[in-house]
């Protein structure tokens, strides 16, 4: 398989602090990915600079060969890298689908004028978006909330509208910041199918999460970060076992890997 | 079904509204004699549009306090026009609109990526700078400004006179108001397309988060200097249309207090409603009025009322009459 993302000597200073220290890995076409690490690692920072909402001190990301990162996130995210947030972050006064119909725009045949005039580009492309909102609403079983305003949703729905809206982008590569976050057990279950229907659709994941078992459960391999620096990489049998990771985890917390 | 339907309700009571203002109220103004109302409603109408100008920065999430500047700069931009190049007003009042909007741009790439009180305090300042401006450049002369600029000339096209000459008129004052209100339908039918379109709904996405809306692929820099260009726009064409009625401008034309008031115009009316700002800056500009009896009392009593209002109606007046809190 080809390799998708390729993150290159990736480092991001803050001052003194250096966040991401010197990192390197490949993602696979259509690969569940983790990142993990103790809190401060710097996984969020990683995500931001895939993204390009972070401007790396030195090193790069290429995605298809071409770098992705210190460009800007409107541009990443119309080459097929789209970031969901680690907080529920969301268009809390709009409707669920206005929220879904509003992130489409990387879908967009009409201008600006087009739609403000409403050239035919812009009528079909409101109708589009109005069936690919209805269909990823359903896909991500938020259909019977569509008219609901966005900030009276439950926590766990809430997560579920900003995979919505990352999908809306017709996204090649989604970055999921910690989606399980605060839920319980049969609402982290429902949202792993969520993980492995997105990437059925074609999507490869990214995904930093803390639950454990759900990390082990559904990864491909998994990637191990301690105060910036990369210091395992492999699959979850192979992760499990590595002393590096079990030190730099039991230094920590107890059994949050969940051994 | 229902929608078209309460879209034809709003055709025919936008039309209606402006057939009143165009029709019944010079013909009550006549039958009464009250002739000094031409120039007060004129006010109120010139006022909105540039009110309506700042709504469009509230509908990004921006505050502005700055519209003033604009106003000014438009009010310089047709006067000397006008008086040094001989210009047709009716020539000068979009290109005093398109000058505000192309210098907003330079303003706005920079000062747009502040936020909440650091963007508001910014475009307060913006006020003052383009009022010393005013001052200090040879081409706006100065403190004694630009006066005696001469009434709009006509315009006829074949032979036709579309526009009469307003020199020639008996009651230019009916005419400059009748301009205001065709000006002022304009623009708020701008809004109103703009708060009911796809391209409003983005600026929506902005002002409920930029990092989503940069997220999902917005260009937000983009998308925010195009709509405070436009709101310069509407700043810049009022602030010409005021000129060419006062025949002069000043550097005190404009001022801060008038930047506060665009921007409570745009809260009093209620920032959810396109119609929120004519309302607010109608209610204001006659409450302003209305008490100016009482005398030294004036700013205290119309300072209490306004921090009740918005206190009581936090989405502003219009929410009384149209109380679900949709998006527009
Ligand atoms: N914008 C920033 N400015 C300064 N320091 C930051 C910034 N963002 C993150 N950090 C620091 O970088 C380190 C890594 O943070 P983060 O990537 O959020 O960790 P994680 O997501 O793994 O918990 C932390 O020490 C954090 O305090
Ligand atoms: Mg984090």
């Amino acid at each position: 398989m080809p390799d998708l993302l390729e993150v290159v000597g990736l480092t991001k200073r803050f001052g003194g602090l250096v966040a991401v220290n010197n990192v390197s890995f490949t993602v696979r076409d259509r690969e569940i990915l983790s990142v993990i690490g103790p809190n401060g690692a710097g996984k969020s920072t990683l995500f931001k600079l895939i993204s390009s909402f972070l401007r790396p001190t030195s090193g790069e990301v290429r995605f298809k060969g071409e770098r992705i990162s210190g460009l800007a996130p409107h541009v990443a995210a119309r080459r097929g890298v789209v970031r969901t947030f680690q907080e529920t972050t969301i268009f809390k006064n709009m409707t669920v689908l206005d929220n879904v119909v509003t992130a489409h725009h990387l879908r967009s045949r009409a201008s600006l004028a087009g739609f403000y005039f409403g050239s035919a580009a812009a009528r079909s492309d409101l109708e589009a978006f109005g069936a690919s909102a209805d269909e990823i609403l359903a896909f991500l079983g938020l259909a019977a909330m569509r008219d609901e305003i966005a900030s009276n949703l439950p926590h766990g729905h809430l997560r579920a509208l900003g995979i919505a809206i990352a999908l809306a982008t017709d996204p090649a590569v989604i970055l999921l910041d910690e989606p399980f976050a605060g839920m319980n057990y049969d609402e982290t279950r429902r949202a792993l199918q969520i993980v492995r229907k997105l990437r059925e659709r074609g999507i490869t994941v990214l995904l930093v999460e803390h639950d454990m078992s759900a990390v082990m459960n559904i990864s491909d391999r998994i990637v191990v970060l301690n105060f910036g620096q990369m210091i395992a990489e492999g699959t979850p049998a192979q992760i499990r076992q590595n002393p590096k990771v079990i030190e730099a985890y039991l230094g920590v917390e107890d059994e949050s890997i969940g051994l | 079904m229902r929608t078209s339907q309460a879209t034809t309700v709003r055709i025919i009571a936008s039309a209606l509204f402006l057939l009143a203002l165009l029709v019944a109220v010079p013909l009550l103004i006549e039958a009464t004699g009250r002739t000094d109302l031409y120039y007060t409603l004129t006010s109120v109408a010139l006022l909105s549009i540039i009110s309506a100008g700042v709504w469009i920065t509230f509908y990004i999430g921006r505050i502005n306090i700055g519209q003033g500047a604009y106003a000014l700069m438009g009010g310089y931009v047709s006067a000397i026009l006008v008086t040094s190049y001989g210009m047709s007003f009716w020539l000068t009042l979009p290109l005093a609109g398109l000058f505000c909007a192309a210098a907003s741009v330079l303003i706005g790439l920079p000062i747009l990526r502040l936020r909440g009180v650091y963007f508001a305090m910014v475009t307060l300042v913006l006020t003052e700078v383009a009022r010393l401006l005013a001052l200090a450049l040879p081409v706006t002369n100065g403190a004694s400004g630009i006066v005696s600029i001469p009434l709009p000339s006509g315009i006829s096209f074949f032979g036709v006179t579309l526009v009469p000459d307003f020199a020639t008129l008996a009651n230019p004052r009916l005419a400059f108001y009748i301009v205001a209100v065709l000006l002022m339908a304009l623009c708020f039918l701008s809004l109103y397309r703009l708060a009911h379109s796809r391209t409003g709904q983005l600026c929506q996405s902005l002002q409920q988060n930029e990092e989503l809306a940069s997220s999902i692929g917005v260009n937000i820099a983009y998308l925010r200097v195009i709509a405070y260009a436009l709101s310069s726009f509407f700043g810049g064409v009022g602030g010409a249309m005021f000129a060419a009625i006062a025949q002069s401008i000043y550097p005190s034309s404009f001022t801060v207090a008038d930047s506060v008031n665009f921007m409570l115009n745009c809260f009093l009316g209620g920032l959810g409603y396109v119609l929120g700002p004519m309302l607010g800056t109608f209610v204001l500009y006659f409450g302003w009025d209305l008490l100016f009896q009482t005398g030294e009392f004036q700013l205290l009593i119309f300072s209490t009322v306004l921090i009740v209002l918005m206190l009581a109606l936090p989405n502003g007046l219009l929410s009384l009459a149209i109380p679900r809190k949709r998006s527009v």
